[in-house]
């Protein structure tokens, strides 16, 4: 048995732990409510972005002069991955999640010999990834410096896209985040975003015709760059919502735990501090009698 | 009958305007200004760097868009921009901010004509604000 001393300073470490994991809590939960916020105001602006190219590509009558971005280079050969992660642990399964539903891609691809390139996105992901798929890891991005989730870093990683794109460098492109559901569930989510998978779901609905200044091919050839770094960005506010969830809860249960622990600890201390009286009362009594 | 219509100007971050009682939107499209009035025909057209005027029954306003898409259907009118400031509480320094960094861009030998020329227009505009 542990002696009075090391119960009292293990008690008290775990004392200290389980204040960390409270403030780490809190301050998940502040971040949340913020994350969860700006996630939903950017809804309207992805939504009207996708309903617009909806109702341009419903409008396209020569499928075969489409912008690629639209149709695909025609090949299925050389896939490009983007895994978008975060920069910092401590928030439970978060990453663990992403990277084994990417890994189920990554290996499905390989099966089927195709080549795989992979972006990461944050730190984490390329921790990792590197050692399996270091080979395969063409690019890894962070975004530690900045502090909110902002369009312009997603714009930079949708012009990346963009150019290696147009270099021929890939054909499909994956992107694989965490929807946020609630603070419990976040949903581990692979979403393809080249060529854009819309195009046959809605069938012709667009009665209405529109005027389009410049024209149709001008227009959509502007506006899908730009849908990609709408995409990214809308992956980028909810992997930030659902990051500062699951560390929540994870910090949750890391207080609990160590509540649990401190009591236990605190029984057996109580125990020893009892036996050890016990024991002293026992040598007196012993002693005085034998007088 | 009303001659208003609603207007919405969402941007990334936010949905940054929200108004039922426009009567005229001037913005400044790809191949010139275009002023929306109530029941104009669908359309969908492309912004350049410029000034949006909104003028509504509760006043008039302009903003300044470095880009963007609007669509206009069935009396709402939808824009979308990456960057959007009111003119009425503009941060001089900001201005100035994107006009050197424009200016800079403008530099670069690398870039295409039509590049050149929107961001000829862009500075030209920030020149105005400022």
């Amino acid at each position: 048995m542990a002696s009075l001393d090391d119960l009292k300073k293990r008690i008290s470490s775990v004392k200290s732990t389980q204040k960390i994991t409270k403030a780490m809590k809190m301050v998940a939960a502040a971040k949340l409510r913020r994350a969860q916020e700006s996630a939903e105001k950017g809804r309207p602006y992805s939504d009207k972005m996708n309903n617009i190219i909806l109702n341009l590509s419903g409008g396209i009558s020569d499928i075969e002069n489409a912008p690629k971005l639209l149709s695909g280079t025609g090949e299925d050969k050389i896939h490009l991955c983007v895994v978008m992660t975060s920069d910092r642990g401590l928030c439970g399964g978060f990453n663990t999640n992403i990277i084994k539903k990417a890994k189920l891609y990554f290996q499905k691809i390989l099966d089927e010999g195709k080549t795989l390139k992979i972006i990461t996105v944050g730190t984490k992901g390329y921790d990792q990834l590197k050692r399996v798929y270091g080979d395969n890891i063409i690019e890894r991005i962070s975004f530690k410096e900045s502090k909110n989730v902002n369009y312009f870093d997603a714009d930079k990683v949708g012009k990346i896209l963009i150019e290696k794109f147009e270099n021929k460098e890939f054909d499909v492109c994956v992107i694989f985040y965490n929807q946020f559901k609630n603070v419990i569930t976040q949903i581990p989510q692979e979403q393809q975003i080249i060529p854009l998978k819309t195009i046959n779901e809605k069938t012709n609905s667009s009665d209405d015709n529109y005027e389009f200044e410049p024209d149709e091919d001008e227009i959509l050839s502007n506006l899908l760059p730009k849908n990609i770094s709408t995409q990214i960005f809308k992956a980028m506010l909810e992997n930030s919502a659902s990051e500062q969830g699951s560390r929540m809860s994870a910090m949750d249960n890391a207080t609990r735990n160590a509540g649990e622990m401190v009591d236990k600890l605190t029984i057996e201390y109580n125990r020893s501090r009892q036996a050890a009286i016990t024991k002293e009362l026992i040598e007196i009594i012993s002693g005085a009698e034998s007088l | 009958m009303s001659e208003e219509y609603s207007l919405e100007i969402v941007n990334p971050e936010k949905s940054f305007l929200l108004k039922d009682d426009v009567i005229e939107v001037v913005v400044p499209a790809y191949e010139g200004e275009i002023g929306i009035l109530k029941d104009h025909i669908s359309i969908i057209s492309f912004l350049k760097p410029g000034i949006i005027k909104v003028f509504s029954k509760s006043g008039e306003d302009s903003f300044y868009v470095n880009d963007g898409i609007i669509e206009f259907k069935n009396n709402n009118l939808s824009i979308l921009t990456s960057l959007i400031l009111n003119i009425k509480d503009i941060d001089k320094k900001k201005i100035s901010e994107i006009q050197k960094l424009a200016e800079e861009e403008l530099g670069n030998s690398e870039i295409s004509d039509q590049e050149k020329y929107l961001l000829d227009q862009k500075i030209e505009v920030l020149k105005s604000i400022n």
